[in-house]
């Protein structure tokens, strides 16, 4: 897929998606429960603010040494019997993948939750070469049978569907007969999914975290799927974005944490799966074959600018759920694959901002995302500072705006200046609704412009002084 | 105490009477206040649109206006303008002539409530208004500035005023600057759900303490002819 996933302009896909009714009735009833649910198991846990220092401490440590984790992780990746790969980009990554999956001849693949093997277009790529790749993960297999519906949150990716719009789709595309309720369709669903994993020649998994000392992938799932896509394949190729490392089980322990919290609000994921190499000989279960795809794709050059910080995120979405502005677009309103504040934070650094720089546009700023990071990212500021790069740097913004603020920069930079204006401001009341004008109307009146400054009461008030 | 009142381009144009009843508040409590009128605007619209250069000069200009009175404390009834104004240290690193000045500036200022409950010390100025009202803690001031309570500290000492919350209270208003005509349908749809939210509530009076988002608020109260009057929280405390 890629990490573009909309090809509508930015005011488009905004007016698209304002217009669900049904996506944002889902996503602001999302918001409330799980936000509710990881304030009250943060509140449990307390001393909120020192675990996020200590994950960001650890997140930040890591990314300061990841040539030296990276290498270790590797060496004991190797030594418990895995093949690890490097790619540089997307591309490779795929071509990777597809040269595992001629080698073993195989046909049918299961697949888990992975951010990172949309970035790269992995099913895509797959397909394209006969493969079939089922997504197992009930939300994803819902967005993949709904005929390439996209992800719209990193974690829960079927975020915009409401239970109904769920129903439908069974009933459609899968021949479901039974009701509305989300026992009855994952029932139905895991039906389909048993058979997919005893038939499945490879498995694909992303990777939540790896640990550098023992060579460790630790992969959380809700639903067991991890399980089953560990277990019972012959060969399971993992991909992983080259920053996911952690140095120990230690650090793993605090991560995995805040991960649970941050997500979906829960103390702890219902599995947690940790692969180290392949199944060994005492082993009733487990690949006979392990690859490790270690995917750059853009990372590097994150880890040598300015917003390295972004790099730390353990992709837990909670800025998405915080999000005022997410609440009423959506992840699609983005049009890019990471939405919300990451997004808008690391999109341009991964894809450029030519292409992708009005995802920073989506954001009034509120720093809402920046009070509950669990690992302070300093979203705000890093959008901020896109912003600044998009205007002044990189000259993006166009002529229009150039000359706008240009002359407003100038108006306010000087007190005469400044003071006439402002005193020609007073005629706006009857000034026409075009323009920035007409757009601050759609939603709301105008304020009537008093004839009267603060300055000219506050001048008027010391000649009064002075004459008594 | 004498404080050089930084009115803030937005009141000082379009909420007058915010001004007023701060320059009326801080000399109930015994403040000389002192108006350099060669103040223009902190330059935050630019900033957040991308153009910090270009909002260097009015940085300047207000820092030479604001600094020019030399007085104790620099107060302003806006949050988001004083979150400005700290900024300034930052944006003028290195500057062998501006970077202390702006130390100086951002050492100073203060957003009003914070003013008047920490440094005055006073929690109850003898305001009376009667009815209920809700308060919207902007994000600008309660999340980034970090003043959160001094609003609530003098409201409560308010008479008459009964004071209720409301869902979504400290969700952002969708207001962001330039975001609310860069965005306007988002915006619209933010600050669609925020007064639903209030007038669910039941409201006489929306309280605020910053500007620009109370416009935002106010103009969407217009628009769907609600009887809820807003005001600035200087305004309500100027009450009675």
């Amino acid at each position: 897929m890629g990490i573009k996933t909309s090809s509508l302009g930015l005011k488009h896909r905004i007016k698209k998606n304002l217009s669900d009714s049904f996506m944002r009735a889902s996503i602001a009833n999302a918001q409330d429960r799980i936000n509710r649910k990881r304030a009250d198991c943060y509140a449990e846990l307390g001393h909120f603010e020192k675990w996020r220092d200590l994950a960001m401490d650890i997140r930040s440590h890591v990314l300061d040494y990841l040539d030296y984790y990276l290498e270790q992780f590797t060496d004991s990746a190797q030594k418990a019997g895995a093949a690890v790969h490097f790619a540089k980009d997307d591309r490779e990554a795929v071509e990777l993948a597809k040269t595992i999956f001629l080698q073993k001849k195989a046909k049918k693949a299961v697949k888990t939750k992975s951010m990172v093997t949309e970035e790269i277009g992995l099913n895509e790529a797959l397909e394209e070469i006969g493969i079939e790749i089922l997504e197992t993960d009930l939300g994803e297999y819902l967005l993949q049978l709904d005929g390439k519906d996209k992800p719209s949150h990193i974690v829960i990716p079927a975020l915009h569907k409401d239970r109904r719009r769920i129903r439908e789709v069974l009933a459609q595309k899968a021949g479901y007969k039974g009701d509305v309720t989300p026992e009855a369709m994952t029932r139905f669903v895991r039906g389909i999914l048993r058979d997919a994993f005893l038939s499945a020649d490879v498995a694909v998994s992303g990777c939540n975290f790896a640990v550098a000392e023992t060579g460790t992938i630790a992969l959380m799932t809700n639903e067991g799927n991890g399980r089953f896509i560990t277990g019972i394949p012959k060969t399971l190729i993992t991909f992983m974005g080259m920053e996911r490392v952690v140095p120990t089980f230690e650090e793993l322990d605090i991560l995995f944490s805040m991960l649970a919290r941050s997500s979906v609000g829960v103390r702890t994921s219902v599995y947690m799966s940790l692969i180290t190499g392949p199944r060994g000989k005492a082993d009733l279960d487990g690949p006979e074959e392990l690859h490790i795809i270690i995917i750059d794709n853009g990372r590097s050059n994150v880890l040598a600018g300015s917003f390295k910080d972004v790099l730390r995120c353990i992709r837990c979405g909670t800025c998405m759920l915080e999000c005022p502005a997410y609440r009423h677009v959506g992840g699609h309103g983005y049009g890019v694959l990471y939405p919300g504040p990451l997004g808008a934070a690391l999109v341009t650094e991964l894809a450029g901002y030519e292409e992708h720089k009005d995802v920073t546009e989506i954001c009034s700023l509120c720093g809402a995302c920046n009070d509950v990071c669990p690992v302070k990212i300093p979203l705000v500021e890093s959008i901020l500072e896109h912003r600044r790069i998009i205007a002044e740097d990189k000259r993006l913004a166009g002529w229009m705006k150039d000359a706008v603020y240009s002359q407003y920069g100038r108006v306010i930079g000087n007190s005469a200046y400044y003071a006439s204006a402002s005193r020609l401001a007073r005629l706006a009341n009857h000034a026409p609704r075009i323009g920035p004008l007409k757009e601050w109307t759609k939603a709301r009146e105008l304020p009537k412009i008093p004839a009267e400054r603060f300055r000219d009461w506050f001048a008027g008030r010391k000649r009064k002084e002075a004459g008594s | 105490m004498k404080v050089s009142f930084f009115i803030t381009c937005l009141a000082d144009n379009v909420l007058p009477n915010v001004g007023i009843k701060s320059v009326q508040l801080l000399e109930k409590l015994g403040c000389s206040v002192f108006f350099n009128p060669k103040q223009t605007c902190c330059g935050q619209p630019l900033v957040n649109s991308g153009y910090l250069e270009k909002a260097k000069k009015s940085m300047c200009t207000l820092m030479d206006a604001l600094l020019e009175d030399d007085c104790e404390y620099i107060v302003a009834p806006s949050g988001s303008c004083v979150l400005q104004v700290k900024e300034f240290p930052r944006f003028f690193q290195g500057d062998a002539v501006w970077e202390s000045r702006a130390k100086l500036l951002a050492d100073k200022t203060c957003e009003i409530t914070d003013f008047v409950v920490n440094i005055l010390k006073v929690t109850d100025v003898g305001a009376v208004l009667n009815g209920r009202g809700a308060y919207h803690p902007s994000c600008h001031m309660s999340r980034m500035l970090g003043v959160k309570e001094p609003p609530y500290q003098l409201l409560k000492n308010v008479k008459g005023l009964k004071l209720v919350s409301f869902k979504g209270q400290d969700k952002c208003c969708g207001f962001g600057g330039t975001f609310s005509v860069n965005m306007a349908d988002l915006s619209g749809a933010m600050v669609k759900e925020k007064v639903r939210n209030i007038a669910a509530a039941g409201v006489d009076y929306l309280i605020g303490a910053d500007g620009a988002c109370l416009m935002n608020i106010q103009g969407r109260i217009r628009r769907e002819n609600l009887n809820i009057r807003v005001l600035h929280v200087v305004e309500a405390l100027m009450a009675g």
